[in-house]
Formats: C-alpha cells, sequence, structure tokens
C-alpha cells in the first residue's frame, strides 16, 4: 500500500431523517489504492460513496480529499467534484448527446477547454475504454456494457484524482458486465485510486488492495483480499461471505 | 358555389388583414408565454418554497378563471387602477400571461420527465446548477416539450378569437363587422373558418418538421403537431 493518504473519512454520520445510514465510518484511502467495499443492501454503501462526492450532505464528521476538508461549510463543491470521478449505477449518460458528446461536455463547459482540444482529449478517453469506434453513437444506441464505459470515459475525461464506482455492474446483464470489469481492471493497473461499491466478489479478489465489509453504517472488517476471503475475523463477515456464496472454503 | 367565390373576392384583403394580426398576436402572446412559462417552471422544479409557492398562484389563477374574464379584467379593470392599455397590448398581455400558465405546466412536466440523474449526473462532473441546467436538462426538455407546445400553438391560433370581444381587428374581429356588412354570415364564417384550418394545419407541418429535425437517434419520442 501506499504510505500518501488521499482521501480521508473520519467519523462519518449520515442521517435521514431519523434514520441513521452512516454511523460513525472511518476509512482512509491511499494514492493508487483500489478498494471495492462489500455488504448487504441497505447499509450505507451507495450513501458513502455520495457524501464523498457531495451528491449528500453528510450530517456529521468529515471528509478530507488531499489538502481540502471538502466537508467544509465554505468548500467550493463545484470544484472539488471536478477532481473526483463518479461512476453510476444506472450509467445516466447525457441522452442529448453523443458518446463523445458525454465526454467532452464537462470538459468544454467545466474546465474551459477548446472544442477541437476536447474532441482529441474526448476520443482518447474513449478509445481508452474500447469505443472510440462507437463516439458518434447516442446513448440509445449503445448497450449497456458500452453505455458504462462511456459513464468511466465521461469521469475520466475530468482528469479525476479518485474514481468512485457505485455498483457500476449491478444494472447489467451477466453477459455485459466482464467488458466493464475489464475497463476498471486495466484503470487499476494504470494507478487510478479507485473506490468501488460492488457485488463482485472475484473482480474483488483479484484487483483489490484492500476490501471493506460494511453493515448497518459501519465498516465491520477489511482487509487484503486474500486475508478477508480466507480468513474472515468477524462473524457478519462469514456469514454475508456464506450467503453470497463466497465462503473460504469454495476458492 | 360561384357566389362564394364572388364574396371571397370582395372579402379578402379583409379577412386578409385580419389574419395577420390573428398571426401577430399568437405569436407575441405564445412567445411571452415562453418568456413567463419557462422560468416558472423552472421555479417550480429547483426555487425554494415561496417561488415555488408564487408560481402555483399564478398558475391558479390563469387556469381555473375564463380567458374572456381574464380579458376584461386587463382592458376593461385595469384602467380603474390607473393601468390604461390599447386593445391590442391588452390582448397581447392577457393572452400571453394566460398561455405562461399553461406553458409553465407543459414545461415543468417536461423537466421532471428528463429525470433526476441527468442532474445529479452533470452536477457529479463539476457543473453548477446553471450550467447543468443550460446545458443537460434543458436541451432534453425543450425536445420533451414541443407535443404539449405544438398544442398549446395551435389552440392559441383559435383563442386569439376571443379578442374580437374587445374590438380587436383580428381575423375574428373583422368576421364580425364583414358578416354583418354584405349580410351573408354563412359565408363569412364559412372562409373564416377555412382560413384557421390553413393556419393549423400550416403551424403543424412546420411543428412536426422541427419534431423529425430534433429527434435525438435511438430515442423514441412523439412527432409533434397532431
Amino acid at each position: 500500500m501506499n504510505d500518501r493518504t488521499i482521501l480521508r473519512i473520519d467519523k462519518l454520520h449520515k442521517s435521514f431523517g431519523s434514520t441513521d445510514v452512516l454511523r460513525g465510518v472511518y476509512l482512509d484511502v491511499g494514492l493508487q489504492e483500489v478498494i471495492v467495499i462489500v455488504g448487504p443492501s441497505g447499509t450505507g454503501k451507495s450513501t458513502l460513496l455520495q457524501c464523498i462526492n457531495l451528491l449528500t450532505k453528510p450530517t456529521g464528521g468529515s471528509i478530507w480529499l488531499e489538502e481540502t476538508e471538502i466537508t467544509a461549510p465554505r468548500a467550493d463543491v463545484d470544484r472539488i467534484r471536478q477532481r473526483i470521478g463518479m461512476v453510476f449505477q444506472e450509467f445516466n449518460l447525457f441522452n442529448h448527446l453523443t458518446a463523445l458528446g458525454n465526454v467532452t461536455i464537462g470538459m468544454t463547459k467545466v474546465l474551459g477547454m477548446k472544442s477541437n482540444e476536447a474532441r482529441e482529449k474526448g476520443m482518447s478517453e474513449l478509445e481508452r475504454v474500447g469505443l472510440s469506434e462507437h463516439a458518434a453513437k447516442y446513448p440509445a444506441q449503445l448497450s449497456g456494457g458500452q453505455k458504462q464505459r462511456v459513464g468511466i470515459a465521461r469521469a475520466l475525461g475530468m482528469d479525476p484524482h479518485i474514481m468512485l464506482f457505485d455498483e457500476p455492474t449491478s444494472a447489467l446483464d451477466p453477459e455485459l458486465t466482464g467488458e466493464v470489469l475489464n475497463v476498471m481492471r486495466k484503470l487499476a493497473v494504470e494507478g487510478m485510486t479507485m473506490l468501488v461499491v460492488s457485488h463482485e466478489m472475484a473482480f474483488a479478489r483479484e484487483v483489490a488492495d484492500r476490501v471493506v465489509f460494511m453493515e448497518n453504517g459501519v465498516i465491520v472488517e477489511e482487509g487484503p483480499p486474500d486475508e478477508f476471503f480466507a480468513t474472515p475475523r468477524s462473524e457478519r463477515t462469514r456469514e454475508f461471505l456464506r450467503i453470497i456464496g463466497s465462503s473460504p472454503g469454495e476458492r | 358555389m360561384y357566389d362564394f367565390f364572388i364574396f371571397m373576392q370582395r372579402a379578402m384583403p379583409e379577412l386578409i388583414q385580419g389574419t395577420r394580426i390573428t398571426i401577430e398576436l399568437t405569436f407575441a402572446a405564445l412567445l411571452l408565454g415562453a418568456v413567463i412559462g419557462l422560468p416558472c417552471a423552472l421555479f417550480r422544479v429547483y426555487g425554494g418554497p415561496w417561488l415555488r409557492r408564487m408560481v402555483i398562484g399564478y398558475i391558479a389563477l390563469f387556469r381555473g378563471t375564463p380567458l374572456l374574464i381574464q380579458l376584461f379584467v386587463v382592458y376593461y379593470g385595469l384602467p380603474d387602477v390607473g393601468l390604461t392599455l390599447s386593445r391590442m397590448v391588452a390582448a397581447f398581455v392577457t393572452l400571453g400571461l394566460n398561455s405562461g400558465a399553461y406553458q409553465s405546466e407543459y414545461f415543468r412536466g417536461a423537466i421532471q420527465a428528463v429525470g433526476s440523474g441527468q442532474m445529479v449526473a452533470a452536477r457529479a462532473i463539476g457543473m453548477n446548477r446553471f450550467k447543468a441546467i443550460r446545458h443537460i436538462v434543458l436541451p432534453q426538455a425543450l425536445r420533451l416539450v414541443l407535443p404539449a407546445w405544438s398544442n398549446e400553438l395551435i389552440a392559441m391560433i383559435k383563442y386569439t378569437a376571443v379578442v374580437f370581444l374587445i374590438a380587436v381587428p383580428d381575423l375574428m374581429g373583422r368576421a364580425k363587422i364583414i358578416s354583418s356588412r354584405y349580410f351573408d354570415p354563412i359565408s363569412t364564417y364559412l372562409a373564416v373558418a377555412l382560413i384557421y384550418i390553413a393556419m393549423v394545419g400550416l403551424a403543424s407541418l412546420v411543428l412536426r418538421v422541427i419534431g423529425q429535425r430534433m429527434k435525438i437517434p435511438g430515442l423514441e419520442m412523439d412527432a409533434a403537431g397532431d
């Protein structure tokens, strides 16, 4: 693991009304580290990602991205979000724009790049996810897997310091998850810092530097994938791994 | 039939003048309605509680009362509080305010149909709210609104006819004069009906072409103008 911490989450709380979704989450993410967050649904994994991107406002605790406290009251939210790439379960591609347009609109309208520069960079981002020949297609003309890869390219186009993936393959047919996971694998190899909420245990085993198990709004257990899957310490983790069929014995 | 042609020949110049006023009023009122309606829709969806309440009040007022009463209040009522408007301006303002109430509802529906995920994704790449609305939400909402908006245009062409009641010389106003001058209401109103149909037909056609042009490949959207 790298010794430089890029993201620090400290005692993070989030409640919606009287429902506590996050109840004190502590997590440090090192530069170039890949963390896969697993856990039963409804335990606050997605909420955690949304808090990091300030798409939801935490009710307590703090988050630091590099030297900036992004949960500070006067933090420049739009600027912070530019440094954090987000990939959504439902893709959320801009329907009225081509694949290339999806990737370049942030460059031109947010970063102020010239359109020919943006086009060039956009094409190279699409190439990175293996979609350069589909640049002129609209989202409705792409398969789910292709849409999600455009979603990844769109986030990459902003040169983020960290990428958040919110169940990136959960809305895909099983035969389409592979292409998306391959792109993510490649990003990990290239050294992208990644925080991935996923149910893809094989991916976690293979790509993650650390696996984090969340339940009821707290992190129950974390560790390198080998340890995490082979010798889970908490009873809850063992239970979870047994239910999803990734018990230690079944490797 | 022959008589009708003779009649048309005599009445046509005046009817054309009336038609011109009807068209002017239609477009002016639609434009005013859009200028009022779009911001109202944005306030309604994205604004705070007070803005929202004001918009709801405006819509309730103009959708809840007859257009004719609105016209009379603006033309005959406002002078009592020191605001005297000419016939044309009173007609324009009334139709525009009335249309704005309906258009804001059409725009609101379209904006909501775009879906919150689009806004979230736009914010996630660092766009502020204004940019997200301008570059992401509105380009889609304006396409979605086109069918409803087409109906508004077609309805407006015909709504303008009420303004003859404050003696605006629009198509309907001229018709009334011509009909009593020649003692031939049947021919007059037949001719006027034909002109309205022609205007509506032309408007539908143009809107359909615009709808086709704006279509996003692969995305199903209704053809406009029906």
